[in-house]
């Protein structure tokens, strides 16, 4: 797997163009993030009533919405809390699932039978309702995202180690530690794990844009990243109601989201066909 | 045994996993902060109705037995009482069952539509360019939010050419194949990408398989081999997959309700998290589970129907 000078060259050469793409885009996106100070010279949540509904122009590039404030701004200063959301929503769903998913598929058994029990009726329950309920009862905001989606997204990485984990165990290198004598806990840190992770780092890019897709989501039905921080999804449910009269309030963070989501699902499909083809 | 006798055995099989369901919406609203009676009854209950709830409920007995008293009341019906519309939580939800199911059947008739002329066309072509447009297109277009869409739809179809209604659920059926197409219409692209993508890479497997490949030693033409053989082949498993989507249409109608105001069971959910009428929350959560159950235990049947291989 690791390589540099001309092995890493050749790797590079054969990267798939989606990858290439993508990772040009979410890159950008995370530049924009940190530099959205430096990029516009306007204040993401100050009102101005008197600026208020101006179309795009010479002063406000992506014009202002119902209370004065500049689009462009709050577009800029949202990558940062939409792009938290796309990539600090899966660690707390990678570590849950991953801990989950090696204990259930190494140790298996009574464990095993369990732990699956539970999977199957978190399952049950569509995704994003049994997200929304959690929310309800945690109250809305950042921090009830990242708790709920750590509670209801666990369950695809589970299944992903899990199922890497039934295979391990049996396989030689694993029974030669057994043999040793090493203990369970570091043959699945040490062994099993590193091992089993990989389908998961295929699928945390897709999960990424599954994570800001739901986040916006919430955002956008007010159950998210509460007023007045800048949020996309947030910021096309203030414009709604203006899409007639002010379509700017709306379209543009439209726009960044889609953007943001494809670089994530390019980046994702490019390293899903980059760690099949090496595999 | 007969292999349709699963009919009656697999519900059954599913009561754990229901009783889990019920675990966990129980769960959601014993940690839900505040007394459960001022929850239903509101601040300025009366001692006597703050007492008859509490019997009834079972608030004043220990956790297990409250629980045991939950899954009676739901297996009767009663779901608590809602604050915001003054009254049982299963009158409210009642009503609402109904824009919600017509709207994530319509949306997977469309979905399905859609996936069809995608995936057919890309594994026809396969590897020529409308083949990489079509993936390209369902990988972008997993992540565009519904919401977007529904928003994009609006401004085009009503604001601008004015030919669907904006919103709203109407009497009669032909009235709704109307007012929902559109929501529809939304929901249904939510899902179309997974579903496409699917099916083309089945309809592909299907065509390398060497029943195919023997046709085509035999002469017969490309749009035959396809249309009589490989095409029934590949049904099913997107079949299987329909399970998945129907789960993630529920999911979607949550959003596109309220996209478009129409008032079904997601619209209801989001206003009672907004007003706080956490029994209203539960029960919904509850039901749209449920749903997923029954339509996965739909699916496993239709799977059957399909496939006599099939043993369950």
């Amino acid at each position: 797997m690791r390589g540099s000078g001309p092995l890493a060259m050749a790797r590079l050469r054969t990267m798939p163009a989606t990858l290439a793409i993508g990772g040009a885009i979410t890159l950008a996106w995370i530049v924009v993030a940190i530099l959205a100070p430096v990029l516009t010279g306007f204040d993401p949540v100050k009102v101005d009533v008197m600026q208020a509904l101006k179309p795009p122009g010479a002063e406000h590039w992506f014009g202002t919405d119902a209370i004065g404030r500049d689009v462009l701004a709050r577009t800029l200063f949202a990558a940062r809390y939409d792009l938290a959301m796309a990539f600090f929503g899966v660690v707390g769903p990678i570590i849950l699932g991953t801990i989950i998913g090696l204990i259930a598929g190494y140790l298996g058994g009574r464990i095993d039978a369990a732990l699956m029990r539970i999977l199957e009726v978190t399952v049950s329950f569509p995704y994003f309702v049994l997200v929304i309920a959690i929310v309800a009862v945690l109250g809305p905001g950042l921090k009830s995202y990242f708790i709920s989606l750590t509670l209801v997204n666990w369950v695809s990485y589970a299944r992903l180690v899990r199922s890497q984990a039934l295979v391990l165990r049996g396989v030689d290198f694993v029974l030669a530690a057994r043999g040793m004598g090493f203990g369970h806990l570091r043959i699945m840190l040490f062994h099993i794990l590193p091992n089993a992770i990989v389908p998961s780092i295929v699928f945390v890019m897709t999960d990424a844009v599954l994570a800001i897709v739901l986040g916006s989501s919430l955002g956008f039905l007010g159950l998210g990243v509460q007023p007045p921080t800048p949020e996309w999804g947030a910021m096309i449910a203030d414009g709604q109601t203006y899409l007639t009269t002010a379509w700017w309030i709306a379209i543009f963070p439209g726009i960044a989201i889609c953007l943001l989501a494809l670089g994530l699902s390019l980046t994702a499909d490019g390293l899903a066909r980059l760690l099949n083809t090496e595999s | 045994m007969n292999r349709f006798s699963f009919v009656l055995r697999r519900p059954i099989q599913l009561i754990p996993v229901l009783l889990g369901i019920s675990v966990i919406t129980f769960l959601l609203l014993q940690m839900t902060p505040g007394d459960p009676v001022r929850l239903m009854l509101g601040p300025k209950a009366s001692q006597e109705a703050i007492e008859f709830v509490r019997a009834r409920y079972g608030l004043d007995q220990p956790v297990p037995v409250q629980y045991f008293y939950y899954v009676m009341n739901c297996l009767r019906g009663d779901f608590g009482q809602s604050i915001a519309f003054r009254g049982p939580v299963s009158g409210v939800i009642v009503a609402r069952i109904a824009p919600t199911v017509f709207l994530i059947l319509y949306g997977l008739v469309i979905s399905l539509l859609l996936t069809f002329a995608l995936a057919v066309t890309a594994a026809r072509q396969r590897g020529r360019w409308i083949d990489h447009l079509i993936r390209l297109v369902c990988v972008a277009g997993v992540g565009v939010p519904s919401y977007f869409v529904g928003l994009l739809l609006i401004m085009g179809f009503c604001l601008r050419l004015k030919i669907f209604p904006v919103s709203g659920y109407g009497p009669t059926f032909i009235n709704n194949l109307g007012h929902l197409f559109l929501p529809a219409l939304t929901i249904g692209i939510g899902v179309t990408p997974i579903l496409a993508r699917n099916l083309r890479a089945t309809f592909i497997q299907q065509l390398d398989k060497d029943y195919a490949i023997a046709c085509r030693s035999r002469g017969l033409p490309e749009s035959y081999i396809f249309s009589r053989h490989v095409f029934w082949n590949s049904l099913l498993p997107t079949v299987n997959l329909l399970g998945v989507v129907v789960a993630f249409l529920i999911g979607g109608t949550v959003v596109v309700e309220n996209v478009f105001n129409i008032p079904g069971l997601g619209n209801l959910l989001i206003r009672g998290v907004l007003t706080h009428d956490q029994f209203v929350v539960q029960a919904v959560a509850l039901l749209l589970a449920v749903g997923v159950v029954i339509s996965n235990f739909a699916v496993d049947i239709l799977t059957a129907i399909l496939d006599p291989r099939v043993e369950l």
